[in-house]
């Protein structure tokens, strides 16, 4: 056995190496040319939301490239700067800052996960730059961690409860138990649901709720607890494969037979979909029954959409293309690409979208974009929506008061 | 002087005695070898007597203070020193080195988080070295070196501490023939000047009988029989369970040897 | 309570163990036989899920009867062990003889690579399987129903451990597998083709994670997560367990079952935290697991997986040395402002990173989660900057490196007691815990949104004094750190992980000083983790999960674990890397999985190593400058 130490030049020399190996900086000024709006997302890890809300994009800023890109500044076109934002806030930021540092853009959107949205939210604070949270959900971006710089698109996890309360507060069902991933948006659901089912429903009680950990759910355990509780109502949060694995148990053991199901977010086409034939039917839910919808410009969304990706819209599919058409008016509005001006401009903009007028309100920087509520129903092999509304997400709005509060903090 | 008393020291693995009522006694300054069959609880004994095993029951009482079931480091530090079958080193660093962590450890030091390590105590190592011969190698890596003074550079270690009792557990295996009596002649040398008392195990016959005061044969974890080498040498049943003809004859040659 | 419920809700537990066991089983005895720590199992299990959803359709198609799907479920199996076969062969087989922790590195490139084919190949889509015919309905038991397909799966478990111990007493194969899980050595010994063994292994242990992952397919969709979602879960079987052991796995998977099935109506909230608690529980009782044995100490002499020997700088490595802190420190004058911040995480991962190396280089403890104490030093010091004491950015950073310490001195309390693997998974099994805390405490922690707003004091809000800021504090603990290393406390860490024998018989206590070393390094990735969360503005529980864990240990392994500096490059080099592959491709996972594996491939002693290994050939040519 012999043992010979290591040179340590080979080391000093690496590390010193290291910074200047990485890609020369492309600088491409923010006056003239296309204009530049990074786009950070989870494209890999959450693929199955991302990428259609990608290809949406695409398809939305090519068609306003074709019309004549931005009037008010010139026809400048737009250019989209996609980036994978690897799916942790420690990842985005970085992603964040060399969007703004060496891609020029004149302004960040995107992100799925609630914790990126918040991490590049802040960043955007501290950078006064312009951030559209497209995806996140969590409360707190326009609440409690709101800033002046970051605005969201998406319905938040207390409108899209607050739709549910509504469609199931008559239904004369007292008792509830709650079922929720144990993270901060299952808990800040269940939190909301309770809060507004108390005040609507007379003598509402929780008779009991589980939490099981994202990603794991212990489906038979969870089911036979929830059995247990002997409850009227049940209230769900779980998504993804935590939902179909749960779904199927509970239909095996007639968990939702004579019981009243609100689930959030169970509608829409990214979580129906693996649920396949096994969707149950009859709860009530919030989503995105896009073949049932027909407000102006959506049957043609959806038929370019399918012309060009041979794939039916999901929900980020009509996201990516609101919110670039939210980006067209905005710079529309502000003629400039300037911060200031744009948050001018995005404040009280109401855009007429393919899913109905959109506002975004000044006070708390959520725009008012809805969802559509209805029971689930099967067609065939398939899950869909029936008895659907619209609800207008300006009906569901945090009240001024609460945000007042929380915004001031 | 009465160095060491062992006293009815037994221990069980699962249903098998490895050692029983083992008892003896070492004077400071003299040599004592334990031998036997392969199996007869030789390492097991010396392992309660160093710490690294708790004996089931029995004591052993170390110049008069008990140190039966302490923790090795504890028996180092009320002055055992020792070597093992397989020799210990560290093995990442130079025979000084070695050395110097025993002296870093005699004096405290092991928490020092600043000091140079390489300077510290490196003389008093060098000497150390100076004793068992190994000086001319001490910045050689110690994975480098020979088997045999792998061994020394563990006496070394051992004697690092200036301890009372040394205890090498054959400390002679896989050496060369004249590596073995060097070492041995070595020992006995060191522990007579200082005055330690050696306590080893041994199967090569030259090493027990041309070097031990007293001899104590183990079988089957049992004591057989304890004496100066020739009675030893000369006692029937350990001719018979254990020297053998040819052992015997090896025995005897060897203590010629050693009085001539 | 009601008995029915009772008893449905052990037998859930039952049918989760079952599933659970399956899967723990073949990870139990790749380990046993290979000693090696397979992280690709989890992707084993998920490419056993998919092919499944793939294969038994069809299946179904032609003849729609439990058969046929039972018949696909063992296809898949045996589908996913040729791919384990194929990894061995490929892969595995050319690593036996680098440092372990080097295989353990490979096989995370694994998981990363096939995260991104399962993607490619089969879409972002979760895929529901078929339920099982004529299992499909529920059985009245007790007057509730429960799923026929879970009552089935509650008997496959026994079956399987029935028909491993046929394997094992009643083969060859299977003798030379229990063999080789007491003593590897003896299997080297008793000339058996080593090769072959290990391949067989490889297969049995592919196939098992295959069969649980296609017999899920009636229960959970096969979905890209649930690689990393079910390889802690079966980590944490075998440990229970005792690694190696088939009827430890068996036993340690009926022990979550139920502890899952009731444990979630006492704390509904807690579920990540009970295993992980029982796994740190039962370590400290039964240091290896429950029917383990442990590691037979065939009183050989290793050379040890680390840092072998120290010498100084000579003069052309000072200077060097002495140029790239130059460098370093003249980039904000030289790069632009993206650069800089590239390069202030460069210099916060090499601290974190230099942390590890001094337990996993210097003493010989390889940690699976040293990410806790990184994250433990962000959230003390983004709690106290946005919390109700809104203290000042220095107080702050003062105290991410105490509050990780005293983590690191009361985890290590008990990690120091333990060895090896079973050292490792404890660690690990702590860090889950300070993750489901920072992941489910919403209350205090933000849960997963964590807290934002950490920003750095006005006078130290300038990216460029915020880098010189870091770049200080940075190299002085890491000078600290090395200081450390050249000192006696050093010496003594290391001649603890050469021989702990030796070190006990002259006196040094072994874990009293690594208990130390354990909360100096601690302390010191907390001070990293406390420099990152001003750096980023925000903490979150990635910051305390297993995939930094991994990045840290990437950075130290790729660096050279045999270098005292090696770890600085291996950080700069993994960091810029995965900057410059990140903006290429949404599969840069793919690509950082290859290049790991490729860097294993080809430095088995990392960056620093093989340059020295360049240098130690030109040395030969022209003696006088053979190294010292």
């Amino acid at each position: 056995m012999t043992i010979r130490p290591v040179s340590r030049r080979a080391v000093v020399g690496g590390l010193a190496a290291a910074p200047f190996g990485l890609s020369a900086s492309r600088v491409a000024a923010q006056g003239a040319g296309p204009i530049r709006v990074g786009e950070l997302n989870s494209y890999g890890r959450m693929a199955a939301f991302a990428v259609p809300y990608r290809n949406a994009m695409q398809l939305a800023e090519a068609a306003i490239n074709k019309a004549g890109g931005i009037k008010a500044l010139g026809g400048r076109p737009l250019e989209i700067v996609f980036r994978d934002d690897g799916s942790t806030p420690g990842d985005a930021a970085r992603v964040a800052e060399e969007l703004v540092t060496r891609e020029n853009v004149a302004f960040l959107c995107g992100t799925f996960l609630s914790n990126v949205g918040l991490a590049v939210a802040d960043f955007a604070n501290q950078r006064k730059v312009l951030f559209l949270a497209t995806e996140p959900l969590t409360d707190a971006l326009t609440m409690g961690s709101g800033n002046r710089y970051t605005f969201r698109v998406r319905p938040n996890t207390y409108m899209q409860t607050r739709m549910l309360v509504d469609a199931v507060k008559d239904r004369g069902v007292r008792r509830w138990a709650i079922v929720a991933p144990n993270y901060e948006y299952g808990q800040s659901a269940a939190a909301n649901f309770k809060r507004l089912m108390a005040a609507a429903v007379p003598g509402f009680e929780v008779v009991g709720e589980q939490f099981p950990a994202l990603g794991k759910v212990d489906a038979g355990a969870t089911v036979g607890a929830l059995a247990q509780t002997r409850a009227d109502g049940l209230f769900n949060v779980l998504f993804g494969a935590d939902l179909t694995a749960f779904v199927r148990e509970g239909n095996t053991r007639g968990l939702f037979e004579k019981r009243t199901v609100a689930s959030l977010l169970t509608g829409e086409p990214e979580y129906m979909i693996p649920l396949g034939d096994e969707t149950p039917e009859g709860w009530v839910t919030t989503g995105y029954p896009w073949e049932t919808i027909d407000t102006p410009g959506h049957r043609e969304f959806v038929a370019a959409y399918r012309a060009r990706f041979n794939d039916t819209p999901r929900l980020g599919s009509l996201l990516g293309y609101v919110v670039v058409h939210m980006i067209r008016d905005m710079l529309e509005r502000a003629q400039s690409t300037e911060t200031e001006r744009l948050i001018g401009a995005l404040e009280g903009l109401t855009s007429e979208t393919i899913a109905g007028p959109v506002t975004m309100r000044a006070l708390d920087h959520q725009s008012t974009l809805g969802a559509w509520v209805g029971e689930t129903a099967l067609n065939g092999r398939q899950g869909t929506m029936t008895k659907v509304r619209y609800a207008d997400g300006a009906h569901y709005m945090f009240p001024e008061a609460e945000v007042r509060a929380a915004r001031k903090a | 002087m009465t160095l060491l008393v062992v006293d009815r020291l037994t221990k069980h693995f699962g249903g098998v005695a490895a050692a029983r009522d083992v008892s003896f006694t070492l004077a400071a300054g003299e040599m004592l070898a334990i031998i036997g069959p392969n199996g007869a609880g030789k390492s097991t004994t010396f392992n309660m007597v160093g710490g690294q095993l708790k004996p089931d029951s029995g004591t052993v009482t170390l110049a008069g203070a008990p140190i039966a079931g302490l923790p090795a480091r504890a028996i180092w530090r009320s002055g055992v020193g020792r070597t093992f079958q397989v020799a210990q080193t560290f093995v990442s660093m130079t025979v000084a080195e070695n050395v110097q962590m025993a002296l870093v450890s005699r004096f405290g030091r092991s928490r020092s988080l600043l000091a140079d390590a390489r300077a510290l105590y490196r003389d008093e190592a060098l000497v150390l070295l100076g004793e068992v011969g190994m000086r001319p190698g001490a910045d050689r890596p110690v994975s480098e070196l020979a088997y045999g003074d792998v061994k020394r550079v563990e006496l070394a270690v051992a004697l690092a501490s200036s301890p009372k009792l040394l205890l090498m557990d054959e400390p002679t295996a896989g050496m060369a023939p004249r590596e073995r009596s060097g070492l041995m002649a070595l020992t006995a040398r060191v522990a007579r000047q200082q005055g330690i008392g050696v306590l080893y195990t041994e199967h090569d016959m030259d090493a027990v009988f041309g070097h031990a005061d007293r001899v104590l044969v183990l079988v089957r974890g049992e004591v057989i029989a304890a004496g100066a080498p020739e009675e030893i040498r000369a006692n029937a049943l350990v001719k018979q369970v254990y020297l053998g003809e040819a052992g015997a004859r090896a025995a005897l040659e060897a203590r010629r040897k050693a009085v001539a | 309570m009601d008995p029915a419920f009772l008893v449905l809700q052990s037998l859930s537990g039952l049918a989760s163990a079952s599933s659970l066991f399956v899967i723990a089983s073949g990870l139990t005895i790749v380990f046993g036989v290979t000693r090696i720590v397979n992280f690709a199992h989890g992707s084993f299990y998920m490419l056993g899920a998919y092919i499944a959803v793939t294969v038994v359709p069809r299946l179904l198609d032609l003849s729609y009867s439990p058969a046929a799907f039972f018949l696909g479920v063992l296809i898949s199996a045996l589908v996913v062990g040729l791919i384990g076969v194929a990894v061995e062969v490929l892969l595995l087989r050319r690593i036996y003889r680098v440092p372990e922790l080097f295989q353990l590195l490979a096989t995370f490139g694994i998981v990363l690579v096939v995260e991104d084919l399962v993607l490619k190949v089969w879409g972002p889509v979760d895929l529901a399987g078929p339920r099982a015919p004529a299992l499909r309905h529920g059985v009245e038991i007790m007057g509730q129903r429960f799923p026929a397909y879970e009552l089935v799966l509650i008997g496959v478990g026994p079956l399987v451990l029935g028909l491993l111990w046929l394997l094992m007493h009643r083969t060859r194969f299977g003798v030379l597998i229990r063999a080789a899980t007491q003593d590897r050595d003896m299997v080297g010994a008793l000339g058996v083709n080593q090769a072959r063994l290990f391949t067989l292994t490889l297969f049995l242990g592919a196939s098992l994670a295959g069969l649980g992952g296609a017999l899920q397919i009636p229960r959970v969709p096969a979905n890209s997560h649930m690689d990393l979602a079910v390889i802690t879960d079966a980590f944490v079987v075998t440990v229970i367990g005792g690694m190696g052991s088939v009827p430890g796995a068996f036993l340690a998977a009926l022990l979550i079952g139920q502890l899952q099935a009731f444990g979630i109506l006492v704390f509904p909230k807690a579920t990540l935290v009970l295993v992980f608690a029982l796994m740190a529980v039962v370590l400290v009782v039964k240091p290896w697991g429950l029917l383990g044995r442990p590691e037979a100490g065939s009183g050989r002499v290793l050379p040890p997986e680390g840092i072998l020997a120290l010498r100084r700088f000579r003069p052309p490595e000072a200077a060097l040395a002495a140029v790239a802190v130059a460098a370093l420190l003249a980039l904000p004058l030289l790069g632009d402002a993206y650069k800089v911040k590239v390069a202030t995480e460069i210099l916060i991962f090499a601290l974190a990173a230099f942390s590890l190396q001094f337990l996993v280089g210097v003493g010989g403890l390889v940690s699976f989660g040293h990410a806790a104490y990184f994250g433990l030093g962000a959230y003390a010091a983004g709690l106290l900057v946005t919390g109700p004491l809104k203290a000042p950015m220095a107080l702050a950073l003062l105290a991410a490196p105490l509050a990780a310490g005293a983590g690191a001195a009361l985890f290590g309390f008990f990690i120091v007691r333990l060895s090896g693997i079973y050292l490792a998974m404890l660690t690990l099994a702590f860090a889950q815990i300070v993750y489901a805390v920072c992941f489910q405490w919403v209350e205090v922690t933000g849960g997963d949104n964590g807290v934002v707003g950490v920003w750095p004091a006005p006078w130290a809000a300038n990216r460029t004094v915020y880098f010189y800021l870091v770049a200080a504090v940075a190299l002085c603990a890491i000078l600290g750190l090395r200081r450390m290393i050249y000192a006696p406390f050093g010496y003594t860490l290391r001649a603890a992980r050469d021989s702990a024998t030796r070190a006990e018989a002259i006196g040094l206590g072994v874990r009293a000083h690594r208990w130390l070393a354990f909360t100096l390094a601690g302390a010191a990735a907390g001070l990293a983790g406390g420099l990152y969360a001003f750096q980023k503005g925000s903490i979150d529980p990635t910051l305390t999960a297993i995939p930094l864990s991994i990045d840290l240990l990437v950075m130290v392994l790729v660096g050279g674990i045999q270098t005292v500096m090696g770890p600085l490059v291996g950080a700069a080099f993994f960091h810029a890397l995965k900057d410059a592959v990140m903006p290429l491709t949404e599969f840069w996972r793919l690509l950082l999985g290859l290049a790991i594996i490729a860097t294993v491939l080809a430095f088995p002693r990392g960056l620093a190593g093989a340059a020295d290994a360049i240098r130690g050939r030109m040395g030969r040519a022209k003696p006088a400058a053979a190294s010292a």
